[in-house]
């Protein structure tokens, strides 16, 4: 009889419990585009027929356009000012010599483990407090905050193979230094800039709970949704808002890893002889 | 401005934390001289090739080129230009872009950038390499066109650190003899920057010695091998055997000594050493200075073979004589040498200028 490599004892049994894995991940999320085209209010099986009738009503929903526009525009604002404050930061902490920048990470992540209704309630007391005022503005300035942490890891962590002596370098052929950010440093940090505005817009995209606190009058789509959520008959409306998301969610995170593997290496390749 | 003093460091000191990297440092170098800084890791000897390059600027002293300050000024200022370590190729461009990185910054019109890149790839023997990209590249392709992006900007000097080190011992010979052939039909001035005495040996006109952020000697090859000015160098650079010695006289420029090793001996007294009757020198002696025989001869040293090592072109002796241990060296010659074996008695004799004096640390 055949015996079992050392370590492939268990292999089977690891693969069901993969796939009943992915089977709890992905379920949940494939019963909304399901429902999304059944023909009934009620979100329950058996599945009744066939319809497009909610993604019409959504294409028709002028409340959920302006929602929508309003979360684009603060997700947009979020990610742009998190990443370009996110590679400053992470640009310095990658350079070394900082002293005390382990804290300085720690402390820049912080807002990660506050959980997100004390963080809301705080922003609220503070920007009512400054007289900011709730608006699409007070919504993105909370946005930064959750979204910075996220932005100074994925750019740190690029950085952090990348060989200052390329820099150096261009600075040696003449460039000067806004030169040599603009033809060195930044060809070669794309790829982490794009995952970091993907992933900061996901995360000012997704999130409720600092918006429903900040945003006044001008509701973002989860406020938006979370107030739908109480008529039923908008609720099949929301499963076509919400499969629309995931085709586009799935669709931008393709377009973020196709970047990733397209980027660069720039970890310097062992060198070896001719 | 030509001679000595084209490139000009005077006096300078660099500081990391409280360690003194570099100090007091002060050299010339000259128009068109292959100019070596040597010493092991840690002696500062990239340190004072990154201030010379405009890297790193100095807590104190001047850097001067052709007569012109340019302690203060950037890189890209300076008429300096550098080879990396580690080539620092740009992963994002190919090597025609590479090489004609710098020539942007400088607003030279596209046809004219065509022609000195595809001269330069010429001169580097990487006709048709152009579209490669840097992963793409061996070590030894990625060091020319790190050379080649340099060169094209035309330097008054170029800065090379290390930039054999990461080769294979076989490439690095052969870019080494490359190297000395481009410096001498570009009659650039180059600094080079090694911890492998052998590849300065070979590259250079002139190497200074370094060690603990200061110049130990700076001197031309030959002279650094059969005249190094103290241990630290004398040991530095090739091996030697070192042993005291005592002074029992001297006349006219030569020392008589007394040593239990070699006996009683003359040798020539060079500038710099403080010798005088009674006083103990350091006697130094290399390897190969020395001849070995199974004969005995007048003035012969009797030894005795402790060791052999065989090293194909040369075989290397430890011969116990007088006490202390000696390595001595004999050419692969075939004959007696040949048939030495551990535990034979042996005469060694050198000739009286083969002896170095040195003084005591």
């Amino acid at each position: 009889m055949k015996r079992a490599e050392p370590f492939d004892e268990g292999v089977r049994g690891l693969r069901v419990y993969a796939f009943l894995y992915l089977a709890f991940l992905y379920i949940p999320v494939l019963l909304l585009p399901l429902f999304s085209f059944n023909n009934s209010l009620f979100i329950a099986f058996p599945l009744t027929g066939f319809t497009t009738r909610w993604y019409a009503e959504m294409a028709a929903d002028s409340e959920m356009h302006a929602a929508l526009l309003n979360t684009l525009k603060v997700g947009t604002l979020a990610s742009l000012s998190s990443t370009i404050l996110g590679l400053l930061a992470a640009k310095a902490l990658a350079r070394g010599g900082l002293k005390g920048a382990s804290a300085f990470i720690g402390l820049t992540s912080l807002p990660l483990f506050i959980p997100e209704i004390v963080l809301g309630i705080s922003l609220l007391v503070l920007v009512t407090a400054m007289g900011i005022g709730l608006s699409l503005l007070s919504v993105a300035i909370g946005h930064l905050l959750v979204c910075l942490p996220f932005a100074i890891a994925v750019l740190l962590s690029r950085l952090e193979g990348f060989d200052a002596s390329l820099e150096e370098a261009s600075r040696d052929l003449g460039e000067n230094g806004w030169m040599t950010f603009w033809r060195v440093t930044f060809p070669l940090v794309l790829p982490g800039i794009v995952s970091s505005l993907l992933l900061t817009f996901i995360v000012s995209f997704d999130d409720f709970m600092i918006a429903f606190f900040l945003c006044g009058t001008d509701t973002t789509l989860p406020v938006y949704i979370f107030g739908e959520l109480r008529f039923p008959n908008k609720l099949p409306g929301v499963l076509a808002l919400g499969s629309t998301i995931l085709l586009v969610s799935g669709g931008l995170v393709f377009v973020a890893e196709w970047v990733r593997h397209a980027g660069v290496r720039l970890k310097p390749h062992r060198i070896i002889g001719r | 401005m030509s001679g000595e003093n084209f490139l000009s460091v005077q006096n300078v000191s660099k500081r990391f934390g409280t360690t003194l990297a570099v100090d007091r440092i002060s050299l010339q170098i000259g128009k068109g001289e292959f100019f070596s800084l040597l010493g092991p890791s840690g002696c500062g000897k990239t340190t004072l090739l990154r201030m010379i390059g405009g890297f790193s600027f100095p807590d104190e002293g001047s850097i001067a080129i052709e007569g012109a300050d340019v302690t203060w000024l950037p890189p890209n200022e300076r008429p300096t230009n550098m080879v990396f370590q580690s080539y620092a190729i740009f992963p994002h461009l190919n090597v025609h872009d590479n090489i004609g990185y710098g020539l942007r910054s400088e607003g030279v019109p596209q046809a004219e950038r065509d022609a000195r890149i595809k001269d330069v790839l010429r001169l580097i023997k990487l006709e048709g390499y152009g579209e490669r990209r840097a992963q793409e590249l061996s070590g030894g392709e990625r060091q020319r066109v790190a050379l080649a992006r340099a060169l094209i900007k035309r330097p008054k000097v170029l800065l090379l650190d290390e930039p054999l080190g990461a080769l294979d011992k076989r490439l690095r010979e052969a870019m080494q003899v490359e190297l000395r052939e481009l410096q001498r039909e570009l009659k650039i001035t180059f600094v080079f920057v090694t911890h492998d005495q052998e590849e300065a040996l070979f590259l250079s006109d002139r190497i200074a010695v370094m060690e603990k952020g200061r110049i130990l000697q700076i001197a031309d090859p030959k002279t650094l091998y059969e005249q190094p000015n103290s241990r630290k160098v004398a040991e530095f650079i090739g091996t030697m055997n070192v042993f005291e010695a005592r002074v029992t006289g001297i006349k006219a420029g030569n020392a008589r000594l007394a040593s239990p090793v070699l006996g009683e001996f003359t040798a020539p007294l060079r500038a710099g050493v403080n010798a005088a009757a009674g006083t103990t020198l350091l006697a130094a002696i290399r390897p190969e200075k020395f001849s070995l025989s199974r004969e005995m001869s007048p003035r012969a040293i009797k030894g005795r073979i402790a060791a052999i090592a065989y090293l194909g072109d040369r075989d290397q002796f430890r011969v116990m004589a007088g006490g202390s241990t000696l390595t001595v060296s004999a050419h692969n010659l075939g004959g007696a040498n040949s048939a030495l074996c551990v535990g034979d008695a042996v005469y060694l004799s050198c000739a009286p200028d083969a002896v170095v004096l040195l003084n005591q640390d």
